[in-house]
C-alpha cells in the first residue's frame, strides 16, 4: 500500500453518506482477522451495504451501480468523495485498510472523524478536506456525469473538479506531505529519534 | 493560564517536528487482541523488538465469549486471541488471559488496577480509550499503525488538538444518571461537534459523579468525535485510586497525590471553546435512531419530520426506516427484545448495583432476553461479594462472564435481525449488535426498569 503520492487524476466514487461510520466502512465481523491481506479488506469494504444477508448484490447502492462499479486501477475511481464526518466511531484501521485495499487513493469530504484520518494518511490514502460548497459541488457534477475527473495535486495542495474547472486549497504539513510524496512511514522517522526519547526519559 | 489538557500534554512533548506533527511520548499502551495482531507483525518485518515492555498490558476482550470461556467456538476469533498471547509471550509483554482473575474490558481493567494513573498519556488501539481521561489522563484512540510506533519507540506523531471545556452545574434530578448526561451532551453536541477537540468535563455536577460515573462519561467522549474527556483528579479519584493494584503505595503514593493536585487548568486558563449545561434540564435519556447523537428524553417524541433540517431529512429518515420507528412517534411503552447491560461504558460495580436496586424483589418479563455482563473479573468477584448476583437470579436474570459481549458482534452475544435491544453499551449504529439488529442506548436504570416490564420504561416510574 506503500505509494508515492504525486499528481492524481481520477473519476470518483460518489458516496453520499454523512457520518458514515467505521462499522460501515467495515463491519466488526471482519475485525477478528489477523491477515494484512489488502484484498481481504478490499472485498469487505462496505459489505453489509454491497450485499444483502444472503451475499447479493444489492444494486441501488453506488458501488453495485454500472458507472461506478469498476475496481479502481489509474484513472479510474480512485477518488471517493464522500459525506461529512467521514469515518466516525471505532478506530479500527480495518476501515482504511478496507479503503485502501479497494484500491482507493484519495478520500475527498467536508469533515474527517480524527482518528480515522490519521488511519488513511498511516494507509498511504489521502484525507482531503473541502469546503461544504465544493464537497455538494462534486457530488452534483459526478451525479450528472460519471466520468467527472477530480485531479489532486498534492505538491500544489490543491484539489480541481474538472468539470467545472473550480478549484480548492487543502491542507496538509510539511512533515506528512515529504512522507506521502517519498513512500516514508512515521514509524521509520520515530525510530531514528530513539537519542531524543531516551533524553527525554532521562529528564523526566 | 494553561489548561489541564497543555499541561499533560506540554509535559510529554519529546520534540516538534518542522512544519509537522509533535512527537509525544506515551506512559501507558493498552493493547488488545483485534487492533494489535498486525502491529506486532510491523515489529517483526523490521526486526526490532518492543521499546518499552514494562509500559504496555495486554487482554483479551472483544472475542471473549460470556457464557464460558474455556474454549472460543469461532476459528478466526480464537486464533486473534492466541495471537495476543503468543505475541506477548515473544515480546516480553504482561498479558491478562481470557478467563483469568485479572482479564476484561481493557478500559474498566486499567482504571481498577491502577494502570491508569492522573497526568498520565494513554493510548489504545481502541476509540473508547477516552474513557480513562476520567482519572485525569491525557487518553486517546490510536490506529494500528500508531499501535506499532508505540510498541517500536513508546511515542506517536500528533497535530495538538484544541481544547474544549464542557461545563455542567447544578444538581442531578431523580432518575439520571452520567449516562444521561452524556446522551444529553451528544444530542446538543451531534456526533461531531467535539471533532478535532480535546474535552475537559468541569463544574459541580461532574465533581459530584463518582468515579464509575465519571468513566462512562468520559468512555462517550469520542461519540461527539472528542479526541480525549479528561476530568481533573480531585479526593474522589484519589480515594478510587488508593491501594489499586498498581498505584503508587507508601510515599510515593504521597508524592503522586501531591502532583496530582496541581494537575487542574488554571483560573485563567483559556480553552478555544466552552460550552454550558445545566444539570436540571436532563432527564433520563434514550437514542431512537442509529447515532449516539439521535437521542430525546425517555417521554419524549422523536422529533417530526418538520423538525428536522432540511439537509438532514433524508438521513433521518433511513435512520427511522432501520430502527422502525415513526417520525413523533413516542418510545416510551414500546416492547423490546433484548436487554444489554455491560460494555466499557456501563460494565463496572455501580451500574450492576444501580440495576439491581431496580429489579430486587420484581421478576423480569418473561420475553426479555438479558445479558448482564460484567466489565472484569474484579467487578464479577464484587457483584458476588455483595450479594447482588442473588438480587439479580431472584428476579429471573443470570450474571455472565466479563467480556465485550454484545457490545459489538465480535462474539456469541449477537442480537438476531430485526429484534429490539435496550443497551447501556456505546454505539446503535446500523448493525452494531449483529447485522438487523436495532439498538436503543440508555443508562442501567432504564435499561433495569425495561427489563422487567418488557417495554421502554422510564426508571422513575418504577
Amino acid at each position: 500500500m506503500k505509494a508515492k503520492f504525486n499528481i492524481i487524476n481520477s473519476t470518483c466514487i460518489p458516496v453520499q453518506i454523512d457520518n458514515c461510520n467505521t462499522d460501515l466502512i467495515i463491519p466488526a465481523r471482519y475485525l477478528a482477522s489477523t491477515t494484512r491481506d489488502p484484498k481481504f479488506f478490499g472485498n469487505a469494504f462496505m459489505h453489509d451495504l454491497r450485499y444483502d444477508a444472503e451475499g447479493k448484490p444489492i444494486s441501488d447502492f453506488v458501488l453495485n451501480q454500472p458507472a461506478f462499479s469498476e475496481t479502481p486501477h489509474e484513472g479510474v475511481h480512485e477518488i471517493i468523495v464522500g459525506g461529512q464526518n467521514w469515518g466516525s466511531g471505532s478506530s479500527r484501521e480495518h476501515a482504511a485498510w478496507a479503503i485502501a485495499g479497494y484500491g482507493v487513493r484519495v478520500v475527498i469530504t467536508s469533515s474527517f472523524a480524527d482518528i480515522h484520518r490519521n488511519n488513511l494518511l498511516n494507509c498511504f490514502v489521502l484525507p482531503v478536506v473541502v469546503t461544504k460548497d465544493f464537497q455538494q459541488e462534486l457530488f452534483d457534477s459526478i451525479n450528472k456525469n460519471p466520468d467527472t475527473k477530480v485531479t489532486v495535486d498534492v505538491p500544489n495542495q490543491t484539489v480541481t473538479n474538472n468539470e467545472t474547472g473550480h478549484s480548492e486549497h487543502f491542507e496538509i504539513n510539511g512533515y506528512k506531505k515529504y512522507c506521502l510524496m517519498n513512500a516514508l512511514d512515521d514509524i521509520d522517522f520515530l525510530l531514528e529519534s530513539r537519542e531524543k526519547i531516551e533524553t527525554y526519559e532521562r529528564q523526566k | 493560564m494553561n489548561t489541564l489538557f497543555d499541561k499533560i500534554w506540554d509535559s510529554h512533548v519529546v520534540q516538534v517536528v518542522e512544519d509537522g506533527p509533535t512527537q509525544l511520548y506515551i506512559d501507558r499502551l493498552f493493547c488488545h487482541e483485534v487492533t494489535t495482531p498486525q502491529a506486532f507483525d510491523t515489529l517483526r518485518d523490521k526486526g526490532i523488538k518492543v521499546f518499552r515492555p514494562e509500559k504496555i498490558f495486554a487482554m483479551p476482550d472483544h472475542n471473549t465469549p460470556s457464557d464460558q470461556q474455556n474454549f472460543i467456538k469461532d476459528d478466526v476469533g480464537r486464533k486473534q486471541v492466541e495471537t495476543l498471547k503468543k505475541n506477548c509471550e515473544e515480546f516480553g509483554i504482561t498479558h491478562f488471559g481470557m478467563g483469568s482473575k485479572d482479564n476484561g474490558i481493557i478500559h474498566v481493567v486499567g482504571p481498577e488496577k491502577g494502570l491508569s494513573l492522573p497526568g498520565m498519556t494513554i493510548v489504545c488501539g481502541d476509540s473508547h480509550t477516552s474513557t480513562h481521561g476520567a482519572v485525569g489522563a491525557l487518553a486517546m484512540g490510536i490506529g494500528t499503525s500508531e499501535v506499532a510506533e508505540v510498541l517500536a519507540s513508546q511515542c506517536i506523531l500528533q497535530q495538538k488538538p484544541k481544547s474544549m471545556c464542557i461545563h455542567i452545574d447544578g444538581e442531578l434530578k431523580e432518575g439520571v444518571t452520567a449516562k444521561d448526561i452524556a446522551l444529553y451532551i451528544m444530542a446538543q453536541m451531534t456526533t461531531s461537534g467535539a471533532t478535532g477537540y480535546v474535552v475537559e468535563y468541569a463544574g459541580s455536577t461532574i465533581r459530584s459523579l463518582s468515579m464509575e460515573g465519571r468513566l462512562t462519561l468520559s468512555n462517550l467522549s469520542i461519540e461527539m468525535g472528542s479526541r480525549a474527556g479528561i476530568i481533573a483528579p480531585d479526593q474522589t479519584t484519589f480515594n478510587y485510586l488508593k491501594g489499586r493494584e498498581h498505584a503508587p503505595k507508601g510515599k510515593d503514593w504521597d508524592d503522586a497525590v501531591a502532583y496530582w493536585k496541581t494537575l487542574k487548568s488554571d483560573d485563567d486558563a483559556v480553552f478555544d471553546k466552552e460550552v454550558f449545561f445545566k444539570a436540571e434540564d436532563i432527564l433520563p435519556r434514550i437514542t431512537y435512531g442509529t447515532n449516539p447523537g439521535a437521542g430525546i428524553p425517555i417521554n419524549g417524541r422523536i422529533p417530526t419530520l418538520n423538525e428536522i433540517p432540511e439537509a438532514d431529512k433524508v438521513g433521518f429518515l433511513s435512520q427511522l426506516e432501520y430502527m422502525q420507528f415513526r417520525p413523533g412517534e413516542k418510545l416510551e411503552g414500546h416492547p423490546i427484545d433484548y436487554v444489554f447491560l455491560g460494555a466499557c461504558t456501563n460494565g463496572r460495580i455501580e451500574d450492576f448495583r444501580v440495576f439491581a436496586s431496580i429489579v430486587k424483589g420484581k421478576k423480569k418479563a418473561d420475553h426479555v432476553v438479558a445479558w448482564l455482563v460484567p466489565g472484569s473479573w474484579l467487578v464479577r468477584k464484587q457483584i458476588i461479594e455483595e450479594g447482588i448476583d442473588k438480587i439479580l437470579e431472584d428476579a429471573g436474570f443470570e450474571l455472565r462472564l466479563p467480556s465485550c459481549s454484545s457490545c459489538l458482534a465480535m462474539n456469541p452475544d449477537k442480537v438476531p435481525a430485526g429484534k429490539l435491544c435496550i443497551s447501556t453499551s456505546n454505539r446503535n449504529f446500523v448493525g452494531r449488535q449483529g447485522p438487523g439488529a436495532r439498538t436503543v442506548l440508555c443508562s442501567p436504570l432504564t435499561a433495569a426498569a425495561s427489563a422487567i416490564t418488557g417495554v421502554i420504561t422510564d426508571p422513575r416510574n418504577i
